[in-house]
């Protein structure tokens, strides 16, 4: 049963240097078309019970104008029916808020921001491509507070060029200041066909040594921590209860729909990607044709690896019996040499019915995840 | 066909080969010659058609001859019959070069008309000159703008002592001057001598192995007609067979009745063993045979070894019949087997040099899909005990306890480069920092310098090509013979890993470049190796002295803490590479070592500049 949903908006005002999401800039972009082909995308899913979870990412989705954005709305009212206590998030980018479009989002029935602040140091927001200030950030929290928006999400960036732990700490201290119930702490990793990756090319990106970062990560779970956040997954943390509903789906392997030009959709037992250029997209779309540039059914075997490799991500963990009854077999036994050689090597433990992290885990996670990849 | 029909035949065959520089055209000039002659209709011309492997495609080097048939219609009105014997162009592949020239009274030399002589066109040269072969100097490129075919006509003379009067000015890829290199090959290179009549006598100049039809000999036939069932015997091992199929390639394999006097094609005679047909050897009739046989070639003895392992050890067995198979069609490859501590079962190889070495890996990593370690290679050192006793080391960790050692001496090479004037200091700097000797220089015309230098092998099979090639952008060309054992003052350097010596990095140094060496190969290998879970430290030790340390840290973060949206799938690749990066690694004791770290010694220069 399909529960969440994606919804991607591909527009940008401006590029940021180390995004390499499928994006646009959007001028001269026809976004109404856009936007009308992705309500006949959501419309061709038929969507008939509640979803617990739509997530509106980019991009940028608040770069819609305010028309535009109320047409967005609109169409994902209409295609996509909510249960009554769903989370249903936008992400936004600080400065683009304005009350007008504060007010459209929560007429329409968004219950929670994602804000992409990324540090509070306006020299490291200069560095990595943002056009915003930390006076924007903070007068984005305070519109979005007022207009009635009490769940907010700060998604953060650490391990910037030149940036120092101390620079790290400064940001996830005056981030925790907001008092918000939700944040998110990134490492930066730098990816083909982005600014970031070119400069790094010519080695120009002074990029943290891998000390100094892993020093950042434990600064981050220490701050956090200390606020009374609790990290619930290897990137984010809340306030108990205010765990996102939408991150969760990834992390237990539930299925989503993707909406949208390059998003990516789990359902039926099928991941599939839609074409990402907006051309590609729309084409099939006004044929009545489903925009697919992969899909691919998963088997057995790879479901039970993505449940451990998304599960471990979760400070929860795995829990055995779950996956007992979901797959008929026992995760231990399945896969007792990577857990007898991660937990031999202090990176994972079983506390209980769950099979998790140790705090060093944490750090070496891919050492781990990758452990649980049946070879072929 | 009766005699006179065979006499007469003779007269119109010419047999050629082609030698030049790489890049000089070779390839392209063949394809163009094979075009000329109809050999090939346009649509079955794929370029540089002689060059079949894919290795040799890629690399655009020629590695095995060839050898075809054309027919071409001079302007004499005469049909006349061609043999192209193409040959590697690599200064690995000299002896390669020296059998076909063996079967050849002529030869074409291309020359870039921009480029001018390079020392490797010299060396095979000489060797064509030694073969007594006509040679017919063609101008190359002349359509490039930097072309300065009257320099290269004028360097040709000066240099070489050629009579360059009549050279053809030619550009293969333009398609001009084609039509007069086939007329000078009608009218300058000699018709065969030789009487049909007179017993069999056959060059074996190369050999391959195919599965149903057993050994395949490439043959020129120097006397006598060899037909499909006669009775034949190699002279050299006297085993004796029936031929099976006799045919020339036009390329196309083509079977024949009967080959004769001059001409160039291959033999099968179900041979099973390969030994049983030594390149080299003459093949003659099994009755009233020739009682002398042709002058053969010097079997070349490999000078690089290397240790070959696999990375997943179950592969041993996969790893040994796949040398097997290259060891078939390739007479210079050698080895053994061998074990090491560090990577297990596998075998020490000879190779004709680094080139030949790093084919042959490729070939093996491509065409067997078998991931391989290759120890760095290494020259053969003669080992003098005081106990008198004489060793032969080809594998450094083989060296003995330097107590017991009265001497050694390595392998020199006269290593002759040409280079031009503005380089000239580069080459000299470079020469010297490899042990170099300097013996000659000459000025080749105002502009190029050919410098001399002895220099010890083991030197130029450390990176020498490469950085000769940085540090004269290019412009020198290079090329050397061995020229005996000198008395050198080396050491064996250990490489510890977590306070374990690791075999396979042990390398013989300079006693003098000891230190500096060390210095360099564990920053190197601090780079190569990817942190591990722990801290390892590296040291550099001659005997039990450490000369050099380095740490490589303990893995401290790796982990996706990115936001991936829903792309469960990239997350899945990603981990999927990370997880076969791993498998690419050898573990040594409890260390993950990747490939590139066991030829880490080859690259220590780098650092030096």
């Amino acid at each position: 049963m399909t529960k969440a949903a994606y919804v991607h908006i591909p527009f940008c005002h401006h590029i940021c240097h180390y995004c390499d999401f499928n994006k646009v800039f959007m001028k001269n972009q026809p976004v109404e078309q856009y936007l009308d082909t992705l309500d006949r995308e959501m419309g061709m899913a038929d969507v008939k019970k509640g979803l617990q979870s739509i997530f509106v990412g980019g991009g940028t989705p608040t770069s819609l104008n305010e028309a535009q954005l109320f047409e967005l709305v609109e169409s994902i009212k209409r295609r996509l029916p909510l249960s009554p206590d769903a989370e249903y998030t936008f992400e936004a980018n600080p400065g683009d808020l304005t009350p007008e479009k504060l007010r459209i989002l929560k007429e329409g029935g968004v219950n929670r921001l994602s804000i992409g602040v990324q540090s509070f140091n306006d020299a490291h927001l200069k560095r990595i491509g943002r056009t915003h200030t930390k006076e924007d950030v903070l007068r984005t929290v305070r519109d979005a507070e007022r207009a009635g928006f009490d769940n907010l999400s700060i998604d953060l960036i650490y391990g910037l060029p030149e940036q120092t732990v101390d620079d790290a700490v400064d940001t996830v201290k005056q981030a925790l200041a907001l008092g918000l119930p939700h944040y998110s702490a990134y490492s930066l990793i730098i990816e083909p066909k982005t600014v970031f990756y070119n400069l790094m090319a010519k080695g120009r990106l002074p990029l943290p040594k891998e000390e100094s970062e892993a020093d950042m990560y434990e600064a981050v779970m220490r701050e956090m921590e200390l606020q009374g956040l609790h990290q619930y997954e290897i990137s984010n943390f809340a306030q108990p209860g205010f765990e996102s509903l939408h991150n969760i789906t990834y992390w237990n392997n539930d299925e989503y729909y993707g909406f949208g030009a390059g998003a990516h959709g789990y359902v039926n037992g099928e991941r599939y990607a839609n074409f990402g250029p907006l051309k590609k997209y729309m084409e099939p779309l006004e044929r009545g044709e489903w925009p697919r540039m992969s899909s691919q059914q998963v088997t057995k075997q790879e479901q039970m690896e993505e449940e451990m490799f998304l599960g471990l991500r979760k400070t929860d963990g795995v829990s055995i019996s779950t996956f007992e009854k979901q797959y008929g077999e026992n995760p231990i036994h399945l896969f007792q040499k990577a857990i007898g050689e991660m937990t031999g090597r202090g990176l994972l433990q079983i506390k209980g019915d769950s099979i998790c992290l140790t705090h060093r885990g944490k750090f070496l996670g891919n050492e781990v995840f990758q452990s649980f990849l049946i070879e072929a | 066909m009766n005699n006179n029909d065979r006499l007469e035949r003779q007269e119109r065959i010419r047999n050629f080969s082609i030698i030049a520089h790489i890049d000089h055209g070779k390839s392209t000039l063949a394809d163009r010659i094979l075009e000329q002659t109809k050999a090939l209709t346009a649509r079955e011309m794929k370029s540089q058609l002689l060059d079949s492997m894919d290795l040799e495609r890629e690399r655009g080097i020629t590695i095995k001859l060839n050898a075809v048939q054309l027919n071409y219609t001079a302007k004499d009105g005469q049909d006349y019959i061609f043999h192209l014997i193409d040959t590697p162009g690599h200064v690995d592949f000299t002896y390669e070069v020296s059998r076909s020239l063996a079967a050849c009274e002529g030869a074409i030399l291309v020359v870039d008309a921009a480029q001018g002589i390079e020392a490797q066109t010299l060396a095979n040269v000489y060797l064509a000159l030694d073969n007594d072969l006509e040679i017919l100097p063609v101008i190359n490129k002349i359509d490039l703008p930097a072309a300065e075919p009257e320099r290269v006509r004028q360097e040709v003379e000066d240099v070489i002592g050629l009579d360059a009067s009549e050279a053809v000015l030619a550009s293969a890829k333009a398609g001009i001057g084609i039509e007069e290199i086939l007329e000078q090959i009608v009218e300058k290179v000699p018709a065969p001598k030789g009487d049909p009549e007179a017993p069999l006598k056959a060059l074996i100049f190369d050999s391959l192995y195919d599965a149903y039809r057993g050994v395949i000999a490439y043959i020129r036939v120097v006397d006598g007609t060899v037909k499909v069932g006669d009775k034949i015997k190699m002279m050299a091992t006297g085993k004796e067979f029936e031929v099976t199929e006799i045919g020339v390639f036009t390329p196309k394999t083509t079977q024949r009745k009967e080959l004769t006097v001059g001409d160039v094609g291959y033999l099968a005679a179900a041979i099973k063993n390969v030994g049983d047909t030594q390149v080299g050897d003459t093949i003659t009739s099994a009755k009233n045979g020739a009682t002398e046989a042709l002058a053969g070639y010097r079997k070349l003895n490999p000078m690089v070894y290397c240790g070959l392992y696999p990375i997943d050890s179950s592969k041993y067995n996969d790893l040994r019949e796949a040398l097997e198979k290259l060891e078939l069609n390739d007479s210079a490859l050698q080895y053994e087997p061998e074990t090491s501590q560090a990577l297990g079962f596998g075998f020490r190889c000879g190779f004709l040099g680094l080139l030949h070495m790093e084919i042959i890996q490729e070939r093996i990593e491509r065409e067997f899909k078998i991931d391989l370690i290759t120890t760095a290679p290494s020259v053969i050192y003669q080992v003098t005990m005081t106990d008198g006793e004489e060793l032969r080391i080809d594998n450094p960790s083989d060296m003995p306890d330097p107590q017991k050692i009265a001497h050694v001496e390595e392998p020199y090479v006269k290593a002759s480069i040409i280079v031009p004037n503005d380089y000239v200091g580069a080459v000299m700097e470079l020469a010297q920092g490899k042990r170099g000797i300097f013996i000659d220089m000459q000025y080749l015309d105002t502009n190029r310098v050919s410098v001399i230098y002895e220099m010890p092998l083991s030197e130029i099979v450390y990176d020498f090509f490469d950085q000769l090639k940085s540090s004269t952008k290019g412009y020198a060309s290079f090329d050397y013979e061995l020229i005996g054992y000198k008395q050198s003052k080396l050491v064996k350097m250990d490489i510890l890993l977590n306070a374990e010596t690791v075999d396979a990095l042990s390398f013989i140094v300079h006693r003098d470049f000891a230190y500096e060496r060390g210095k360099v190969i564990v920053e190197k290998l601090k780079e190569l190796i990817p942190r591990q879970q722990f801290e390892v430290p590296i040291q550099a030790a001659i005997g039990n002295k450490i000369v050099a340390r380095s740490t490589i840290k303990a893995m401290r973060k790796n982990v996706l803490a990115k936001c991936y949206g829903g792309d469960i799938s990239r997350k899945r690749k990603l981990l999927e590479k990370q997880k076969e990066g791993k498998k690419r690694m050898k573990q040594v004791g409890s260390v993950e070592v990747p490939q590139e770290a066991f030829m880490a010694v080859l690259k220590m220069d780098d650092q030096q500049k």
